[in-house]
């Protein structure tokens, strides 16, 4: 039987959602305007006043934000209540540069919550569920979201961390965990050490939460049928909370977006005009409900394509499907988002020339990100322990940057593959978007 | 007092070698020494050649990586113990080497050991002070 966390709420009629919309947009956009003197100089600029929003439908002149004016507005720019109401931070891992900073006041986070307790009680959870959170904890929103999900719904919760694979699966044995929160990889890779282990008799598990990261049906089904559980998508993003922007139901083809909270729409990402159901597009998001970081027409760069076909789950909010790719040349690396500029940077630093290539793969489930450069006359030596050390530096220098362990190449000059001139500069071989 | 070895860079992917040699023989490049060091990625080739300075011409037009290194070429009687004698001197006065590599020319009873050492101006001095020859890029160039 399909559970729900608030189904007054995740089950309101299309006319209720719309009124909510309606009115929360409009108290939104008035308070940005008069309390985020950023945001109000860009709708100065595009000639638009908080009496111009009436409803959803205005929602089309308001402008754009994009990570760029996260950046520029870093790190308080975009705050919108003093600081005394706000109570925490969460930010996107290692990401120097472009990195972005949310914040939450106590009504934030409580809302937050609710969005990812309504994602575990989609998945089957309810009170007497033992969730283990395998997210990272700490800036990374995963773990702190789906934690305090965990508690609003009631649940025994184990906020085990990221990590120690071994005394994941301690813990899963001895306590029975039947709810396992994490990344699509790491849940392919505990599955392995599962039956490595020869325990897949005293795992209890029944459902998956895995999010983070893009996955594929095969992914699903391989999880799936291994540990004889439901492994459920859930969608998020930092800069409009985390994880629980959206989730999979039981029907499991698609993301409800909470709409009470946030307002989705997709757009073409080169005109910027908003296209109809069903039209492939860039994925953008208005924070209707958040007090101290309510980010409006937020850019996500994630292309998907929205549905507002009745589900079986019985929920009403707008379907969206997992991401389709990216608008930008951001990847997604063992759940941490690389752009391509920050490698470009830490080369450049280190003196060597522009001329790289990202390659992205999957060995054992995990990803790995491998770095190509191309060998110049200044870095070689006659002594392999010289290369090395230039090697050993460039791949510490990465890791501060990135957050990831990035495995540098050194190859030979113009090998690294142009087309038209220009460098191929990213290779995935992970075939993700599919 | 030094010999001139070009170090090459090459990525260690099958044909490189091959790749490489070819420009040797293209420009009737001969060869007196040849040594590789190879890692999981690329290899360091590290060879003595009849004419240097042509040779880095040669490599440089053809678009490799490569450097000139001075090091030291001992030469030493071809007999068992001969280069015991000399690692032992490097040792006991506290040389490190980097990497060394034996080579062998048409001179007869004679070989001798490429040193990669950090300061070739002392070791030259220990081994000459102990009546081991260091051979120079005139003589190699006419061996």
């Amino acid at each position: 039987m399909e559970k729900y966390y608030q189904p007054e709420i995740e089950c309101a009629s299309r006319e209720q959602i719309k009124k909510w919309q309606d009115e929360r947009l409009v108290q939104t956009v008035r308070r940005v305007y008069e309390n985020v003197p950023y945001y109000r100089n860009l709708m100065v600029e595009k000639g638009v006043t908080p009496d111009d929003i009436h409803s959803v439908d205005d929602l089309r002149k308001l402008p754009f934000l994009t990570k760029a004016d996260l950046r520029d507005a870093y790190p308080y720019g975009l705050l919108a209540v003093p600081l005394e109401q706000a109570v925490r931070i969460q930010s996107t891992s290692g990401t120097t540069g472009r990195r972005v900073v949310a914040f939450y006041t106590q009504h934030d986070l409580d809302l937050w919550e609710d969005c990812c307790a309504r994602a575990i009680m989609a998945a089957g959870g309810d009170k007497d569920d033992v969730v283990q959170v395998c997210y990272g904890y700490g800036l990374f929103t995963g773990g702190p979201g789906l934690n305090g999900g965990s508690h609003k719904v009631g649940s025994l919760t184990l906020p085990m961390s990221s990590g120690n694979t071994e005394r994941q699966i301690q813990f899963m044995c001895d306590l029975g965990s039947t709810i396992l929160c994490c990344t699509p990889s790491y849940a392919a890779y505990l599955t392995e050490s599962i039956y490595e282990k020869g325990v897949r008799d005293q795992i209890k598990l029944k459902a998956g939460i895995f999010g983070a990261e893009a996955w594929t049906q095969e992914m699903r089904n391989d999880i799936e049928q291994k540990l004889g559980i439901k492994a459920y998508d859930i969608y998020g993003l930092t800069e409009i909370c985390g994880p629980g922007v959206a989730y999979e139901c039981s029907a499991q083809n698609g993301m409800h977006i909470n709409e009470d909270h946030f307002i989705a729409e997709v757009i073409d990402p080169d005109t910027g005009e908003v296209l109809p159901d069903g039209e492939k597009g860039e994925l953008v998001f208005t924070c209707i409900t958040k007090d101290a970081f309510p980010l409006i027409r937020y850019r996500t760069r994630d292309i998907c394509i929205l549905s507002h076909e009745k589900c079986s789950c019985g929920r009403t909010h707008v379907k969206m499907t997992k991401p389709l790719g990216r608008s930008d040349d951001m990847l997604i690396v063992k759940g941490v988002n690389v752009f391509p500029s920050q490698i470009e940077t830490v080369l450049l630093n280190r003196g060597y020339a522009a001329n790289y290539q990202i390659v992205v793969s999957r060995a054992n489930n995990s990803d790995v990100l491998e770095v190509l450069v191309e060998m110049t006359p200044e870095i070689f030596s006659d002594t392999v322990t010289a290369i090395s050390k230039r090697e050993k530096e460039l791949e510490a220098d990465l890791k501060s940057m990135l957050g990831i362990y990035a495995d540098v190449q050194l190859v030979a000059p113009k090998t690294i593959a142009r087309s038209e001139g220009k460098a191929v500069r990213i290779i995935d071989k992970r075939n993700l978007y599919k | 007092m030094t010999v001139n070895q070009i170090s090459v860079f090459l990525e260690n992917k099958s044909g490189t070698l091959a790749e490489f040699t070819k420009v040797l023989l293209d420009n009737k490049i001969d060869m007196r020494a040849l040594s590789i060091a190879e890692t999981p990625d690329f290899g360091i080739l590290r060879i003595i050649v009849d004419d240097a300075y042509r040779a880095a011409c040669v490599l440089k037009e053809a678009e490799y990586i490569f450097s000139v290194t001075p090091v030291l070429a001992a030469e030493m009687t071809d007999e068992a113990g001969s280069l015991y004698k000399i690692v032992k001197l490097l040792g006991e006065n506290n040389i490190n080497l980097e990497y060394t590599y034996a080579f062998i020319t048409r001179k007869k009873g004679k070989a001798y050991m490429v040193l990669r050492v950090e300061d070739n101006e002392k070791a030259a001095e220990v081994l000459e002070k102990n009546g081991i020859r260091i051979i120079s890029q005139e003589e190699l160039d006419d061996m």
